[in-house]
């Protein structure tokens, strides 16, 4: 194994505690190894919203909001409408967390969230066409975290989607005036592929998934891995610092594929989304 | 735009290399005097310098830490390095690009050698044609050097894409652009080990494995000229 960057001694006393009991096939809180905590989706709760979802995965609570608006689409993509993801660590989740404008790792999420969806091909852009070239649907996906105890990657991805698929976004219709405006309708988005993310850490030569809080922060390194349900890898994020020792790509992206369908079969049956 | 032809029949790139080449690479240490060390580094089109303050006193002091350095690192393109000028200031990408080349680094250098004082890295990309994250880090690993500051090994980065089915070696911008997937990986090869992966695409896993172990090929050759560019200025001082 490489010298990982060198500990604090606290780090290092927690960090052997925990590799003791992965080498036993245990974890702090009781899980296995390749164990993800509970996952409770519950959609809709915001009324406002026109798609949202609220995701715990153990302790970690996320809520995901989305707004439709009308706007032009990009000069290069005409017939296609838009999406943008950001995301805020709410100072209420975490003494971690401070209140002002997303810092790094609120962007980086977003932006690890943002790839997942686009290159998971979870949506048909062409269908947020309006008028192409002039009027397109752009749908906000604002992310936040509402309690951190860990991994807000996984369950941040996983509201995303659960969210997208409830969605009813007001229907806009081209009127006799030629102006683009709102009806009383709703439509759903008929999601084209659910991709999902899974955070593994590794200490040494073990792997875990879905890291609680104590783990994180004494982990040699962690990454996320997102998948789709045709067997491809549609993104990936190397999200601290740290070696990953060449001679474990394999096993963890066996295990990458393995944990992301578990939670693609979880969020489907919990969120009662139709199948791609 | 149409999307044009990338790779001909007989597998050959639309700048003319073969699937497995890497661009022309020219690499330089020690061309920023004010700096502790620095580096310029092109890979074809893109060119990118890199400079390294410190160890140096941390401010605001606060920020220091006890037992080991802080590392700070910002990547920043130069408004006039793309197609379309770039707004000023710091854009979302340019803020987690930071933070992943900031990771990649800290994962080498000795860190702990230098408590209570911060070493500043700045990444300015004069011109991108893709793998601007990547020649980056392989120029901010040089400036590091250059700046005499003890780390575990170099490190040595290129992006791997997917273009019209076919997995090539550090991708130019108009790959990245009408490709289907952008995989930048940057490793520590002595130490056998990955420090920054991304993957902005997508890839089955075979193609995965083919993708790592192409970067890997690649990197190998870039650590090389790495150590000939530091080889370079140092035994030039020697003689002179």
């Amino acid at each position: 194994m490489p010298m990982q960057p060198k500990k604090s001694l606290t780090v290092r006393i927690m960090q052997d505690k925990i590799y003791r009991l992965l080498q036993q096939g245990k974890r702090l809180d009781g899980r296995r190894p390749d164990e993800v905590r509970p996952v409770r989706i519950e959609t809709g709760l915001v009324e406002k919203a026109d798609g949202s979802a609220l995701v715990s995965m153990g302790g970690t609570k996320i809520l995901v909001g989305i707004k439709a608006e009308v706007g032009t689409p990009y000069p290069d993509r005409p017939k296609e409408g838009s999406f943008t993801v950001n995301a805020e660590l709410l100072p209420l989740a975490s003494t971690t967390f401070e209140p002002g404008p997303p810092d790094e790792r609120g962007i980086e999420l977003a932006r690890v969230v943002d790839r997942s969806l686009r290159e998971g091909g979870a949506l048909d852009l062409e269908k947020l066409c309006i008028i192409p070239g002039e009027k397109v649907y752009i749908l906000f996906i604002d992310i936040y975290v509402l309690d951190y105890d860990g991994n807000y990657y996984d369950p941040s991805l996983l509201a995303a989607v659960a969210a997208l698929a409830t969605a009813k976004i007001p229907r806009y219709e081209v009127g006799e005036d030629g102006k683009v405006e709102k009806t009383e309708e709703r439509f759903s988005l008929q999601l084209t592929a659910i991709p999902t993310t899974i955070t593994i850490g590794i200490i040494k030569e073990l792997l875990l998934v879905d890291p609680q809080i104590e783990e994180e922060n004494v982990l040699d390194v962690s990454l996320v891995v997102g998948t789709d349900e045709k067997g491809n890898i549609v993104s990936i994020q190397k999200n601290s610092p740290g070696l990953i020792p060449i001679g474990l790509m394999d096993r963890i992206t066996e295990l990458a594929y393995e944990k992301t369908e578990e939670l693609r079969r979880k969020l489907i049956e919990s969120a009662g989304i139709p199948l791609p | 735009m149409e999307k044009p032809k990338l790779i001909s029949e007989d597998g050959v790139r639309v700048d003319g290399r073969r699937l497995d080449e890497l661009r022309p690479i020219k690499m330089e240490v020690g061309v920023l005097d004010k700096s502790d060390g620095s580096a310029y580094v092109e890979f074809g089109k893109t060119k990118v310098f890199a400079a390294v303050f410190g160890p140096r006193e941390v401010h605001p002091k606060h920020l220091a830490l006890p037992e080991r350095a802080i590392l700070n690192c910002r990547y920043h393109m130069t408004s006039f390095s793309v197609e379309d000028r770039k707004p000023l200031g710091m854009t979302r990408r340019e803020v987690e690009l930071s933070k992943v080349i900031r990771e990649a680094l800290e994962s080498i250098v000795f860190l702990e050698e230098f408590p209570r004082t911060s070493i500043d890295i700045y990444v300015e990309v004069i011109q991108a044609d893709g793998g601007t994250r990547t020649t980056g880090l392989t120029a901010a690993s040089l400036a590091l050097a250059d700046a005499g500051i003890p780390m575990a090994d170099m490190i040595a980065a290129v992006a791997v894409g997917k273009v019209e089915g076919h997995l090539v070696l550090d991708v130019c911008d108009i790959e990245d652009k009408y490709g289907e997937a952008d995989l930048p990986v940057a490793m520590a090869p002595r130490l056998n080990s990955i420090v920054l992966l991304q993957l902005n695409g997508r890839l089955s896993r075979e193609e995965f494995q083919k993708a790592m172990a192409l970067a890997r090929e690649g990197i190998s050759k870039i650590y090389q000229m790495q150590r000939e560019a530091l080889k370079r200025k140092y035994s030039s001082v020697e003689e002179g």
